[in-house]
């Protein structure tokens, strides 16, 4: 009995470090795939003092929400990743049709989107932070949030890449989708940040991400197994 | 009646425009949620006679 | 109770049924609905504040309370649809996509151009405007993936899915952008909320609401016959309807 338990206990834990381990393997052999997001962040984030001004002052206050919709459009646009290749080469139905729960599939994948996506972001966010001239005092705030929201846009994102995978031109279509669902993260991190750079306290809204963290952990997973056994057709 | 004339009823004490600029709109959108359907609904029937014709048509070829 | 529910989720009855109470729905819609107007335009008290321009909230308020529960509605059917694969629960859920979007756009007008008079500009981030603004978006997302989607069993299930989440979303994005408005511009006065509203205000206020809610179920159901006439057309007892018409 107790070796029967511990078996599932290690085929669950199993199918999240295989899935997990491949979809890095896969991503790390395309570095492009990686590095493109990356890029795509800081050209966005070098466009606002071409476009606006470079003064100091003004880039200093405009800071949090820049670097915060810029993150917020890079994850987005690092989301055909997610599903759409694994679609094409039929590993996502292989994912569908297996055994296991694919509960555990789908935090698998979501938490490789992120470590390929929101943390690296995370990682790059201060040297665009210095160029932005964010108040340093701010800097631990933009991490910390970052950090916790980049996961719940990784979520959120999922659930739209599962109901649009297999259509045609679905990026587009994925970001209308998305968008107006990512606008209360933006909302608490851009203001956790800006409410740093006046050494007001944070951790409110650092509480009311790691809320929507938790929720989105518990709840996303389903509508994304929803969503993808509609796509496919099952 | 709060209003003692129609020149006043038209000119809301100045906010005329805005008033009935809302309410233009409201009955646009309410035209527009009745007429919709029943256009759909005319197309649909339309068609659908089209199509019975075309298989009288067949039917009576063959 | 069961039987009443299958019964329900059959096509054919509910056209039957709902051919029988279209009329008497309508006409209590429109009843309702000039009534309103009439008493809204011509006898209701102006404000003491915004003058006449407070005549907007009689159709302000309603659309906006109408665009909230149609994405309910929506978002409750679509689950139906999804759970007990009841056909007519999914036709009226996309009939609701496109009724709810174009009354949340009516509420977006009206709160506009009342904000002209009451703070001198067309438009202003007010907590309120901006969530049914947000709405909007939410509706345009259901449209636009309803139609990119050939299939109709696959569209009407995606949407669901995607409906359900925007349920969950909806509390949360209403209170993030509160929490945002009141950090960025503290409301001196909002539109809406007002102290003991006087009878001859609200009544005829209420009566607007019903007279919209009365509507909104007059176009659900027509939009839902039709649907029921595209899907079921190969059915005998529809053609046998086309052939009456």
């Amino acid at each position: 009995m107790e070796l029967s338990n511990n078996n599932t206990q290690f085929s669950l834990y199993g199918i999240f470090k295989t899935v997990l381990v491949r979809d890095l393997v896969v991503a790390f052999r395309h570095p492009s795939d990686l590095v493109n997001p990356l890029i795509f962040f800081m050209i966005v984030v070098t466009l606002f003092p071409l476009a606006v001004s470079p003064e100091k002052q003004f880039l200093a206050q405009a800071a949090p929400g820049v670097l915060w919709v810029a993150a917020l459009l890079a994850t987005l646009l690092s989301l055909d990743m997610l599903f759409q290749s694994d679609f094409q080469d039929g590993t996502l139905e292989q994912l569908l049709l297996s055994p296991q729960p694919l509960y555990i599939g789908i935090l698998a994948k979501v938490m490789g989107h992120w470590l390929l996506s929101g943390l690296p972001l995370t990682l790059l966010s201060p040297l665009l932070a210095f160029m932005m001239f964010l108040p340093s005092e701010a800097l631990p705030a933009l991490m910390i949030t970052l950090l916790l929201g980049t996961p719940v846009l990784s979520f959120i994102g999922a659930v739209g890449s599962a109901l649009t995978v297999g259509l045609r031109k679905s990026g587009l279509l994925l970001s209308l989708l998305v968008l107006p669902l990512y606008i209360p993260v933006l909302i608490f991190s851009a203001g956790a940040v800006q409410a740093a750079t006046i050494g007001l306290p944070i951790i409110g809204h650092v509480a009311l991400l790691g809320a929507m963290l938790a929720l989105a952990l518990v709840l996303a997973p389903l509508a994304i197994s929803a969503g993808l056994r509609i796509s496919l057709g099952s | 009646m709060s209003f003692s004339s129609f020149s006043d009823f038209i000119h809301m004490g100045g906010h005329g425009l805005y008033v009935w600029i809302s309410y233009a709109t409201a009955f646009a959108v309410i035209v527009f949620n009745i007429l919709m359907p029943m256009r759909l609904r005319k197309q649909f029937m339309v068609e659908q006679a089209r199509q019975q014709r075309r298989e009288e048509q067949n039917a009576s070829h063959t | 109770m069961w039987t009443w529910f299958h019964r329900l989720g059959s096509p054919r009855w509910f056209y039957n049924i709902s051919g029988r109470w279209l009329p008497w729905l309508s006409v209590a819609a429109a009843i309702l609905i000039i009534t309103g107007t009439v008493w809204a335009l011509a006898f209701a008290p102006q404000d003491y504040q915004q003058g006449n321009s407070f005549r907007i909230i009689y159709i302000h308020v309603p659309s906006a309370l109408l665009a909230q529960s149609c994405y309910m509605i929506m978002a409750v059917a679509g689950a139906i649809g999804l759970i007990w694969k009841m056909k007519l629960a999914d036709m009226a859920a996309k009939s609701c996509a496109s009724i709810g979007a174009s009354f949340t756009l009516l509420a977006l007008v009206t709160g506009a151009v009342w904000g002209k008079p009451t703070w001198g500009t067309w438009w202003v981030w007010d907590a309120r405007l901006t969530s049914m603004l947000i709405l909007f978006f939410l509706y345009l997302g259901i449209v636009a993936l309803h139609s990119a989607i050939s299939d109709r069993d696959q569209a009407a299930k995606a949407t669901a899915v995607l409906a359900l989440v925007g349920l969950v979303n909806i509390p949360i994005i209403k209170y993030s952008v509160e929490w945002w408005n009141t950090l960025h511009q503290p409301a001196t006065f909002t539109l809406t909320e007002k102290p003991a509203m006087p009878a001859e205000m609200w009544v005829p206020l209420l009566i607007m609401v019903l007279g919209f809610y009365c509507f909104f179920t007059v176009v659900l159901i027509m939009r839902t016959r039709f649907e029921i006439l595209v899907r079921e057309w190969r059915t005998s007892w529809v053609k046998e309807i086309l052939a009456k018409s």
